[in-house]
């Protein structure tokens, strides 16, 4: 297949599965999230939302051994953190992209943490949280602006 | 760098108990918005210092411990288990994320950057190496690292072994999770003594504060008049209670205390 074709190509199954493709090899990014500075993700399905940690994190993180859970029924606040992970001798902070309350937490983590690195954005997913101001998500960066931001920050 | 360097405070932690020096850095870490190299050089008594999701009667001889009264704390950063007593020298290095220009808030990352720092302390003494998360000269490893990692700060510290007392090994199992490199090797086959590479203590921490000079506009400061009294700040650093330790060895699961 001629280079403008595999290019077309990939970038038409890329939109069919709703992946962000870059010309070279970058951390995965889906469309219809929104995501923080911090590397966070979620996923907004009325007040209802699900955040976990990004592709590009959980690489840079390395494997992830322990995860700090919250428990169910606290706070959070956008911008502040709820948990951690444990990876490469190295606690991280979990950062949340958007407040409101705690309604489930990933309870498989503690037996298999290494899902946030083999499924960031599906079965690593962290917390579900009630949303209290929607309004938060649009400081948020979407797929395009994020993957320009992981770029500058992976080539500073 | 000679430009608008960041300033670090250079703290001298002089012989904290382990939870106490653990907390201190944590207070640090996440009350206040300066760089810091904290040097605690000793420890008094023998305690056992856990990484947050160490399980204990895995990487502890529980019985000996409760028999002994060894103290065990488990810290806020992420690692391993050491037993740490007056022949260990803790540094801990508390940097903003702009502190270093490009350096990115990730383990591995800030793990490369101590490295080459640490290498100007150690190079011409042996053959240092950053081994896998230690240090090492050639494979025999003298200190072990820990890192917490916040929002807009990290923490990166280490135990180094100048002296250790072997018998103290004794309280520690042997991790399930360990290094390649260490090759199943028992704790006197695998670790080294700083004091038989290099001529004094002070000549290492001088070398830090060197090394650091590099980087920033180091000064030096008074542990205590540095924190405060903060009475909102409650530290993730425990110190493990003889009930905690007496839960665990006659739960039949594996509590996390």
């Amino acid at each position: 297949m001629a280079a403008s074709s595999r290019l077309l190509w990939a970038s038409r199954a890329a939109a069919y599965l709703r992946i962000s493709t870059f010309p070279r090899a970058f951390s995965t990014v889906l469309k219809d999230l929104k995501y923080a500075d911090t590397h966070e993700w979620v996923k907004v399905e009325g007040d209802s939302a699900t955040v976990g940690i990004t592709d590009h994190a959980q690489d840079h993180l390395g494997d992830v051994v322990y995860v700090e859970l919250p428990e169910v029924g606290v706070s959070v606040s956008q911008g502040k953190n709820f948990g951690a992970v444990e990876s490469v001798k190295a606690t991280s902070d979990i950062n949340s992209p958007v407040s409101g309350e705690v309604v489930e937490v990933n309870e498989k983590l503690s037996e298999e943490p290494g899902l946030v690195n083999a499924s960031p954005y599906e079965k690593g997913w962290i917390i579900k949280v009630k949303l209290s101001d929607s309004g938060e998500l649009n400081s948020l960066m979407d797929d395009e602006k994020y993957s320009k931001f992981c770029e500058e920050e992976d080539n500073h | 760098m000679t430009h608008g360097r960041s300033k670090a405070g250079s703290l001298a932690g002089g012989n904290d108990a382990g939870d106490a020096c653990n907390g201190s850095e944590e207070q640090l870490l996440r009350c206040t918005a300066d760089n810091w190299c904290v040097i605690n050089d000793g420890t008094a008594p023998p305690t056992i210092v856990m990484g947050v999701s160490g399980r204990v009667s895995e990487l502890v001889k529980i019985q000996a411990v409760l028999q002994d009264q060894v103290p065990v704390v488990r810290r806020f950063s992420g690692g391993g288990t050491v037993i740490v007593d007056q022949g260990t020298v803790f540094v801990t290095v508390i940097c903003n994320k702009a502190a270093v220009a490009g350096l990115q808030p990730f383990p591995r990352d800030i793990m490369s950057w101590s490295g080459q720092l640490y290498g100007k302390v150690f190079d011409r003494f042996g053959e240092f190496h950053l081994r896998e998360n230690d240090y090492a000269f050639s494979h025999r490893k003298f200190g072990g690292n820990a890192q917490s990692i916040t929002k807009n700060r990290w923490v990166h510290h280490t135990s180094f072994l100048w002296d250790y007392d072997v018998k103290n090994m004794d309280y520690l199992k042997i991790p399930k999770r360990a290094p390649e490199y260490r090759l199943a090797r028992n704790h006197t086959d695998f670790l080294c003594r700083m004091k038989e590479y290099m001529p004094s203590r002070s000549i290492f921490t001088d070398g830090v504060i060197m090394a650091l000079g590099e980087h920033f506009s180091v000064q030096p400061t008074d542990l205590q008049t540095v924190l405060s009294d903060d009475e909102e700040f409650v530290p993730s650093t425990k110190l493990l209670s003889q009930h905690d330790l007496e839960e665990i060895v006659y739960s039949k699961e594996s509590l996390r205390v």
